[in-house]
Order: structure tokens, then C-alpha cells, then sequence
């Protein structure tokens, strides 16, 4: 068997060594693309499905029907939904819960609300210390929607042309 | 005082002054090459690195340091209690003893030993049992199967780095390092010192360098990835950072060797500028830069691949080298530049 020169010259000379030290080094000095995290964030699309939020019409009352469309959509059946006739007659939920470690996060019950009355908001930093924490009721989501209005309303509307 | 320090008991309160000033150097060392170490592997993959821990992140390893010594020890059941704790402290002081006789100039060194680098090569055999010692105490299949092949692995390349090492001696005719260096003062700043003679050896060592201290591409006996850390996997808090500690303070020792051996340790590398232990630093930092930028740049080596590297290319080079050495100094040829007796001749 004849021996490559060339090949056994590239290896003792360390050539492919000395090639990847020349483009480690041309990286070196790039710009880096890393964002600093918790002081620089990166863009969100208006569809980012985040934390959930119940949201309320301008006037104050809740959107939500009781329709439990969410509640039979929902692959991961992470929401349980209890309704009664309110003293007004109107039908409204007594019980509104979304187990968030159960969640998956594809936004079907946003899609199936006929009311938009349950979005994904733009939240995703909603880590807690206890799993307990997790499992949102409807006080809570009433109030991350009332925390989240402003960027929920833009994002729809944003959305709204593609729906 | 000037009498104190002529007693018994001065000489012994300077030396331990010395040592201090030795330990407190190399741990300073460590914390930084650390920090840079992290930095300039994040630069090659275009990313940032620790930069949120103090000014440019320089606190980040103080913070490590801190996370580490405030976990939970864990000794696995059935471990060798003592083994277990000597092996960290093994690995964490022998690089340090080792340090005792690397000089920073004619007159910056702890003990000015005539076999210098024979002492060297000793306490870096020990190393091993620090190795040894950690996977067999841990009394679990994989830091022992992980130690032995870092043992099989630092004992190969140690063979490989023996003789190169001798190659040195042979021309220089000392073991004591002043006298290395010395030598290697040939009036033409950096082209007289060792590396151009020995050019070929001076790879080899370096290599030999990085598969001797478990460096990428040769951290097999670590291997997080795919070979579950090897002899560390059982450790965890004050012996984990005693281990790596230990790690980078040998990294280090070996980047003064090759400085040391190779490129004139303290001397000037343009003739006509003072000599000095910033230039020994200097170089020792440049080194590192080189260890890092390997680490960044170089893929893992299969473990038969490192075994054949070291047995089947590097020891029969090696070999040769001090053949040929040992010739052209007899024979004082190229001008006598591998002749550069210190002592006798």
C-alpha cells in the first residue's frame, strides 16, 4: 500500500490544527449576538402564546360565557370550568382553573373563544417556586388580564388582518 | 531584626512568607485563568461569556468559588471516607507543590534545586493518584472505569513529555532550571532560545501538555457529555473545586515548563530590553491563551485515537528527537546550538 504523502505531511504539520485555530480566532473578534437576558430582551411576535389571561370588556364586565369551548378544545386538559346563572340572569363561570404544568402552550383555547375572553398573553417569565403556585384560578387570571390589557389588545389587533 | 532573620526560626518565617506569597500568586492565578478560560471559549462560539457578576463579569468565578464550598458534600455510601477526601486534596496540592521550584527570575524562585525538573516530573506523576485515588474511593462503576483511563492516560503522555524533557538536559547538560534558561541567553533574543532547535518538540510537548492535564481534546477522563464526568462524578462541593482548582494550577505548570524549557522563561524575546519575570508571566499567559483557544477550537479525541497518538506517534518522535539530539550535541554541529553546556561538557 503506497503512502499518501500529502496527506501524512497536512497530518504531522498539524495542518487541519492550525486551519481551525485561523477561523477560531476570525470569531473571536466577531460581534456577539448574545443578548444580556434579564436587562435586553428579544422581539415577540403578536402571536406569542405566553401566560394566560382572562380579559374584560371596557366597561368592567368579564367576557367570558361559560361557553367551555376552551375547556373541551384543550388537548391537554389543563382547564376545568364550573358556570351558574349570576343573579342578573347572565350565564357566567363560578370557576375558571388552568393548571399551568399541564398546559402545552398551543393556544387552541385562544382560538376557540368566541368571545376573546381567554388569550395567550406576551408573558413568559412566570416561573414560581412552588408547583402549587401553577395552577391559576380565576381570580388570578382575571387579574393578569387586567395587568396585561394594554400589550393583549395590541397584539390582537395586530393579529387581526391574518385571522 | 536583620539578626532575626539569620536564625533558625527568620529563615523559616521567610520561607513560609515566600511559600504564601507562592500560594496566594497561584490561586490568583487560578481564579483569573478561570474567568479567561470561560471568556475566550464563549468568544470562538460568538458569545459573551460570564458578564454579569461584578465588572465584566470578573467576579463570576468569586461566585462559583462561593456556590461550590456552600454545598452539600456528598459521600456515596460505602465510599472509603478518607481515600475519598485525601484524593481532592492530592490533586489540589501536588500542582501547588510543584510550583516550588518554577523560577520567575535569576532570583524570584522558592528553592533553587540542581534537579529541578527532575522534581517536576516526579510530583507530576503523583498527580495520577489524585485521579486514582477519587474513582476507586467513590465505590461506583463509573469514576473507577473514568479514573483508570485517566490514569493509562496521564501515564502515557508522561512518557512522551520524560523525553523531550531530556532532549532539553542533553543540550543544556543541567537540571536546574536558572541554568535552562541560561542557556538559552544567545544574543539573539528569540531565535536563540530552544524552540527553534527543538522545534518539533516543542508541539509535542504542548500536546503532551494538554493530554497530561485532561485538556480538551484530550478531557476524556472528564468527557461531561458523553462519558459522565469519569473520576468526578461522585464529588461535589469544596473536594469538587479542590479538583478543579488543581486542574488549572497544573494547566499552568505546564505552560511555565514549556516556557521554562522552550521559550527563554524570563529572558527578553528582542535583544536589547530588560529581562524580567513579567516577561515569564507574559509567556505563561500566551500559553494559556493557546491552551484555551484549543479547547475552543479542537473536537474530543476517541479514546483509542489518544492511546495511538501517544504510544505510536509521539513516543517513537520523541525517541528519535533524543537520539538526534544526543548526536548533534556530541558532535557540537549547527554551530554548536545544541550544545549549550552549563555545567561540564
Amino acid at each position: 500500500m503506497a503512502i499518501d504523502y500529502r496527506r501524512a505531511g497536512w497530518y504531522f504539520l498539524l495542518g487541519d490544527f492550525f486551519l481551525g485555530f485561523k477561523v477560531g480566532f476570525k470569531y473571536f473578534f466577531k460581534p456577539k449576538p448574545t443578548l444580556n437576558y434579564p436587562h435586553e430582551k428579544g422581539q415577540l411576535s403578536p402571536r406569542f402564546r405566553g401566560e394566560h389571561a382572562l380579559r374584560r370588556y371596557p366597561n368592567g364586565e368579564e367576557r367570558c360565557i361559560a361557553c367551555k369551548l376552551c375547556e373541551a378544545i384543550c388537548p391537554a386538559q389543563a382547564i376545568t370550568i364550573d358556570a351558574e346563572p349570576r343573579e342578573d340572569g347572565s350565564r357566567r363561570t363560578t370557576r375558571y382553573d388552568i393548571d399551568m404544568t399541564k398546559c402545552i402552550y398551543c393556544g387552541f383555547c385562544q382560538e376557540a373563544c368566541p368571545v376573546d375572553a381567554i388569550v395567550e398573553g406576551p408573558n413568559f417569565e412566570f416561573a414560581t417556586e412552588t408547583r402549587e403556585e401553577l395552577f391559576y384560578n380565576k381570580e388570578k387570571l382575571l387579574e393578569n388580564g387586567e395587568r396585561w390589557e394594554a400589550e393583549i389588545a395590541r397584539n390582537l389587533e395586530l393579529d387581526a388582518p391574518y385571522r | 531584626m536583620a539578626d532575626f532573620f539569620s536564625t533558625g526560626l527568620g529563615i523559616f518565617v521567610i520561607i513560609l512568607a515566600q511559600s504564601l506569597l507562592m500560594a496566594i500568586y497561584l490561586l490568583l492565578t487560578a481564579y483569573f485563568i478561570l474567568y479567561a478560560d470561560r471568556k475566550i471559549w464563549a468568544a470562538v462560539q460568538i458569545r459573551r461569556g460570564p458578564n454579569v457578576v461584578g465588572v465584566f463579569g470578573l467576579l463570576q468565578s468569586a461566585a462559583d468559588m462561593l456556590k461550590l464550598v456552600l454545598k452539600e458534600i456528598i459521600v456515596p455510601a460505602g465510599a472509603d471516607r478518607t481515600v475519598f477526601f485525601l484524593a481532592p486534596l492530592l490533586a489540589f496540592s501536588l500542582p501547588m507543590a510543584a510550583w516550588a521550584v518554577i523560577p520567575f527570575n535569576e532570583t524570584w524562585l522558592l528553592a533553587d534545586l540542581n534537579v529541578a525538573i527532575l522534581y517536576v516530573l516526579a510530583i507530576s506523576s503523583l498527580e495520577v493518584y489524585g485521579v486514582i485515588m477519587g474513582g476507586w474511593a467513590s465505590n461506583s462503576k463509573y469514576p473507577f472505569l473514568g479514573s483508570l483511563r485517566s490514569a493509562a492516560q496521564m501515564i502515557s503522555y508522561e512518557v512522551s513529555i520524560g523525553f523531550i524533557v531530556i532532549g532539553v538536559v542533553i543540550s543544556t547538560g543541567s537540571l536546574n532550571f536558572g541554568q535552562i534558561v541560561a542557556a538559552q541567553d544567545g544574543g539573539y533574543g528569540l531565535f536563540s532560545w530552544y524552540w527553534l532547535p527543538h522545534f518539533p518538540m516543542v508541539f509535542l510537548f504542548f500536546i503532551s501538555g494538554l493530554a497530561e492535564t485532561n485538556r480538551p481534546p484530550f478531557d476524556l477522563p472528564e468527557a461531561e457529555s458523553e462519558l459522565v464526568a469519569g473520576y468526578q462524578v461522585e464529588y461535589s462541593s469544596t473536594p469538587f473545586l479542590l479538583f478543579m482548582a488543581g486542574e488549572y494550577i497544573a494547566m499552568f505548570l505546564i505552560c511555565a515548563l514549556t516556557t521554562l524549557l522552550f521559550f527563554g522563561g524570563w529572558l527578553s524575546p528582542i535583544p536589547g530590553l530588560p529581562d524580567g519575570a513579567l516577561w515569564m508571566v507574559g509567556k505563561m499567559l500566551f500559553l494559556f491563551f493557546l491552551f484555551a483557544m484549543v479547547k475552543a477550537i479542537t473536537p474530543r479525541y476517541r479514546y483509542d485515537q489518544l492511546m495511538r497518538l501517544g504510544w505510536k506517534v509521539f513516543l517513537p518522535m520523541s525517541l528519535a528527537w533524543v537520539v538526534l539530539v544526543s548526536f548533534f550535541a556530541h558532535f557540537e554541529l549547527f554551530g554548536g546550538a545544541y550544545a549549550r553546556w552549563a555545567v561540564g561538557g
